[in-house]
């Protein structure tokens, strides 16, 4: 099934989105949404992440030996997350003091080492390279929508840049602090996953138990 | 002594790697099915913390930061720029040699914990562990007893997060909740509660 390159950018957005049908990466996902600025940063590194070392992989698909594959492509990740992590404190110090462990957390995403195990070894370096950024974008689109939900509800701004003015400023909106805290994350994820599933119904989870009606006589 | 209870308790309730860092939450939301492994995965992740936090502590300290390698002559190097690579390369090792020693000496503890061993390598929750060592400038002796700590939080967390969801499989939940949607919430409730921890000090 030859997939063309436009469905390998656009299909991890919705139909096939790393974090809430793969259940991959959520790990930072929710930890760096509570502002947007933050989450934008986040969604652009782990986007080059993913997309650079697919491609990378899937360069050297052929050399890498079967039984150390797990090893190389960590070196590759690693390296790759050193570069952003060292841009990151050259370039936007404030925001990257604020990501702190996360951007080295990158390594460990699940998203970037299940890009690589599932379609770099296999595919092309351009392929891999769109896929990568594919996923990425999807991860990102995700995380870009939990920080707008947090930050303008929570703090009443976006980008750091007032929409509703608050109370404490002597406006009129009272800002929901719980948005601010970490598990608010989980409730709006859990959420999101439950409207996309209700737009689309294939990717509705199979009952384990069901509950059955049982008339009675 | 009492500084180190201290920094136990707060690693263990009030910043719970798993429900207040998030760390580790693929293999948390992945592997919180069934009590007994999520107990055997729990074990297994407390382990490997108490291993490798204290050992990137001294890799840290005796060769990358700035000025540690001036026994060899190089009083100049900084070499903290290495640092994510070697962590993630000691933390691959130590996985590895902990499966190797715990197959010759060890075998039941191995057939136990055996299959869980390779997953933890890419849980965050481990280097996320070592990461934070690095940020808040542990000692030895703190490290040790904050990766021995913090693992045995998250296991607490996973125990919980197994228990809750083994109930959770007979209640009739919506249709686009199930499964993910609904343990993502849940996940949210159990950290709301770890919050009330957070006035603990001792």
């Amino acid at each position: 099934m030859a997939q063309t390159k436009r469905d390998l950018l656009v299909d991890p957005l919705v139909d096939n989105n790393p974090i809430t049908l793969q259940v991959l990466g959520i790990c930072s996902a929710l930890a760096v949404t509570s502002s947007l600025q933050v989450a934008f940063v986040m969604a652009l590194a782990v986007t080059a992440v993913t997309g650079f070392s697919s491609m990378f992989i899937s360069v050297l698909r052929n050399q890498i030996p079967g039984s150390i594959r797990i090893i190389v492509q960590m070196v590759i990740i690693a390296s790759l997350v050193i570069i952003v992590d060292q841009v990151l404190k050259a370039y936007a110090y404030e925001i990257s003091k604020t990501l702190s462990v996360f951007v080295g957390l990158i390594i460990t995403n699940c998203i970037v080492m299940g890009r690589a195990e599932a379609f770099a070894m296999k595919n092309p370096p351009i392929d891999s390279f769109i896929d990568g950024v594919g996923n990425g974008l999807g991860y990102g689109a995700l995380l870009l929508v939990v920080g707008f939900i947090r930050e303008l509800f929570g703090a009443g701004s976006l980008f750091g840049i007032t929409i509703l003015p608050t109370v404490n400023n002597g406006g009129w909106y009272v800002p929901n602090g719980m948005l601010l805290l970490p598990p608010s994350a989980f409730f709006i994820i859990g959420l999101l996953i439950w409207a996309v599933r209700a737009w689309k119904p294939e990717q509705v989870e199979n009952r384990e138990y069901k509950i059955q009606v049982v008339e009675d006589h | 002594m009492e500084g180190l209870l201290s920094l136990a308790v707060k690693a263990v309730f009030v910043e719970n790697l798993a429900l207040s860092f998030f760390l580790g939450m693929c293999t948390f939301i992945a592997v919180s099915k069934k009590i007994s492994t999520a107990i055997g995965l729990g074990v297994s992740v407390m382990f490997v913390q108490a291993i490798t936090v204290p050992t990137n502590n001294l890799l840290l300290s005796k060769l990358l930061a700035p000025g540690a390698l001036a026994w060899a002559g190089f009083p100049d190097v900084d070499l903290t720029f290495l640092g994510l690579i070697c962590y993630i390369g000691v933390i691959a090792a130590m996985v590895q040699i902990l499966e190797m020693v715990l197959d010759k000496f060890f075998p039941p503890l191995y057939n136990a914990l055996g299959v869980f061993l390779p997953l933890i390598t890419v849980n965050c929750a481990i280097l996320g562990g070592t990461l934070f060592m690095v940020e808040r400038d542990y000692n030895f002796a703190e490290a040790t007893t904050y990766g021995l700590s913090s693992g045995f939080g998250w296991a607490l967390a996973i125990t919980a997060m197994a228990g809750v969801r083994e109930k959770l499989k007979y209640s009739d939940i919506p249709d686009g909740l199930q499964g993910l949607g609904i343990t993502f919430i849940t996940a949210g409730l159990m950290a709301l509660a770890f919050m009330s921890f957070s006035g603990v000090k001792l």
